[in-house]
């Protein structure tokens, strides 16, 4: 396995918020590299005339009244959530605070 | 009683709802032998490995509020009675929406998705989840966390994927009718392994509000069923605009052909493509039952019209490219913060992200979250994911005017029937080239059926093959009118798979 390989995949990895282990980088790396190769044809078309297709559905801005209604209840969410703090989500402490400096 | 619940395991879901209003088993009685049989069908070396969750209590409350609308002389709805399997990637109350996935293992969703939510005001009765390829990315069903799912046809063979366990569950005769999603052809390949009909309707066709996203501009909610007139039943019902998913289309319902006197094959024009007929890896007993179904359409009225369709060859990689693009956005959400699983709650913010998704996802989620990562990534978008998207444009070019020419486009479904398991798990590419024959109708946004058309010899007994056929966007009562009027002139519906029961579970 080439070394720029393996590191593409692991920079990719840090981009798509994934912590591969060793083993799986390496075997990632090695299907990620023939895939790409597989679908380099892709490229060589000469298509540069036509506009991209997002999607088969190309109606934009569809609306619905702007009426108030009652969205889901925070509970039956919060319910589900793996870490609740009062009302809301709780996650591991992004910001440090002086105490955490000492 | 025991013979009139028989009769409806044999039939499909218009024999069922028939026979429920005819009084042969109230629906409660129905429900109590379907959920007997899901359980059974997950005991001994036969088990399928097709359900991943059971409603029970759910399925029998709404069984007995059927019979008692029934009694108070509510009028029935076109799916009265009828019991659904639903794919792990549809919301549900009462039911687990894992998506085969370790991340969502046991998430039950807070809310009811809009499809489904309609099967149930018609009178459907969900009774439990099948098992998938996580996410929706696979087409053998052994991407699952769960387990692979096991062909009722041959046991050693994949069902196909990733709506793996609904069309084994069907397949199996289990329930007459399961709702999955269709993004690549995660519908349309496993009914063809599977020897049952499903269909993918035109993009917007069914709201996707509660299907759990995979890649956006591609999926479709899209029925299994035992017959083409079940699938057209079932699209009356899902089919229309939805306000909470703008995707959705502002036409009319489909509504079912009404009597079948009217229905012809007369003059319509077949469309067969050699890019689809004649490709690289296409099995040459697959092509062969393809054709003599085209050779049967035209003994019936059809007129066989040769068109072309070159950047079919293009197709694989093209879907690749924009699903995986599509994934990776989507499955972002996925962080351990809001639902499902969470690993590393003790290290910082964005390691715990990342420790949710190593542990969480399964491999191949991983590869397209990569893969789509990739494409997405700044120095690469431009040659990958905006170039994927104008061959996208260009494929749906050559489809619009193969249609000019024909009235359906007729293909096989999948390149070979059900592959062995295990055969293509340490090959990704040849999973991925089993698609080439569904992704075209998905990036172009068609409706697409597959239908048996036959059987070919496997080592273990007969494999069926799906023939598909394709109509223009919003003419998705003409593929299905094809498809049904094909199926009613040949024999193939009323074959069963060898799998049975593990018989007889003492009482």
């Amino acid at each position: 396995m080439a070394q720029d390989e393996r590191e593409q995949v692991e920079r990719v990895a840090r981009l798509a918020r994934l912590e591969l282990e060793p083993g799986e980088v390496e075997r990632l790396a090695g299907s990620f590299e023939r895939i790409l190769e597989a679908f380099a044809g892709l490229r060589e078309l000469d298509v540069g005339g036509l506009a991209p297709m997002t999607g088969p559905c190309e109606r934009t801005d569809v609306l619905r009244a702007d009426e108030p209604r009652p969205g889901l209840p925070p509970d039956e969410l919060l319910r589900r959530a793996p870490e609740r703090v009062d009302g809301f989500f709780g996650v591991p402490k992004t910001v440090r605070g002086a105490e955490d400096d000492g | 009683m025991a013979e009139a619940l028989a009769e409806l395991f044999a039939g499909d879901a218009n024999a069922w709802r028939a026979a429920l209003l005819a009084g042969r088993a109230t629906v409660r009685a129905a429900v109590d032998a379907v959920l007997a049989r899901l359980e059974r069908c997950e005991r001994g070396p036969g088990a399928l490995n097709a359900v991943l969750a059971v409603d029970a209590a759910g399925a029998r409350r709404r069984a007995d509020a059927l019979d008692a609308d029934r009694a108070a002389g509510r009028v029935p709805g076109p799916l009265f009675g009828v019991p659904v399997a639903l794919k792990a990637n549809l919301c549900a109350e009462g039911l687990p929406t894992s998506c085969g996935s370790r991340l969502l293992a046991d998430w039950c969703a807070p809310y009811t998705a809009t499809a489904v939510q309609r099967l149930v005001d018609a009178g459907a009765v969900p009774v439990a989840t099948g098992n998938m390829d996580e996410f929706g990315m696979g087409s053998s069903g052994e991407n699952s966390a769960f387990g692979p799912t096991r062909n009722p046809w041959d046991p050693g063979r994949t069902p196909g994927g990733s709506s793996s366990g609904p069309a084994a569950l069907v397949a199996a005769g289990l329930v007459p009718l399961a709702l999955g999603s269709d993004t690549g052809g995660s519908v349309r390949q496993p009914a063809a392994f599977c020897g049952i009909a499903g269909f993918k309707p035109t993009y917007g066709r069914v709201s996707r509000h509660g299907l759990v996203a995979y890649g956006s501009s591609l999926d479709q909610v899209a029925p299994l069923a035992r017959s083409v007139r079940d699938l057209e039943l079932c699209l009356s019902v899902l089919s229309g605009a939805d306000e909470r998913d703008a995707t959705t289309l502002p036409e009319p319902p489909v509504v079912p052909e009404l009597a079948d006197e009217h229905m012809t094959l007369d003059g319509v024009r077949v469309g067969v493509c050699p890019e689809l007929l004649e490709g690289e890896g296409l099995d040459p007993a697959v092509r062969a039952r393809v054709e003599a179904a085209v050779d049967r359409l035209v003994e019936l009225g059809a007129r066989r019209v040769a068109v072309r369709l070159p950047s079919a060859a293009h197709a694989v990689a093209t879907y690749y490219v924009v699903a995986a693009a599509e994934a990776s956005s989507n499955l972002a959400r996925f962080d351990g913060v809001r639902y499902g699983r969470r690993e590393g709650g003790e290290r910082s913010l964005q390691e715990m992200i990342a420790a949710t998704r190593e542990a969480g996802f399964g491999e191949e989620v991983k590869r397209r979250i990569l893969l789509g990562t990739y494409v997405l990534s700044r120095g690469h978008a431009e040659a990958w994911y905006v170039q994927a998207l104008r061959v996208r444009r260009r494929l749906r070019d050559e489809l619009d005017a193969a249609f000019e020419q024909c009235d359906v486009l007729v293909a096989p479904t999948a390149p070979t029937p059900a592959f062995a398991l295990g055969e293509h798990v340490r090959d990704p590419l040849a999973m991925y080239r089993a698609d080439a024959l569904t992704v075209p109708a998905s990036l172009a946004g068609v409706p697409a059926l597959s239908v048996p058309c036959g059987f070919v010899d496997g080592p273990a007994g007969p494999l069926p093959v799906g023939m598909q056929v394709l109509a223009p966007a919003l003419a998705d009562a003409r593929a299905l009118r094809v498809g049904r009027l094909y199926e009613e002139a040949s024999p193939w519906r009323d074959r069963r798979p060898p799998w049975a029961l593990p018989d007889e579970v003492p009482a």
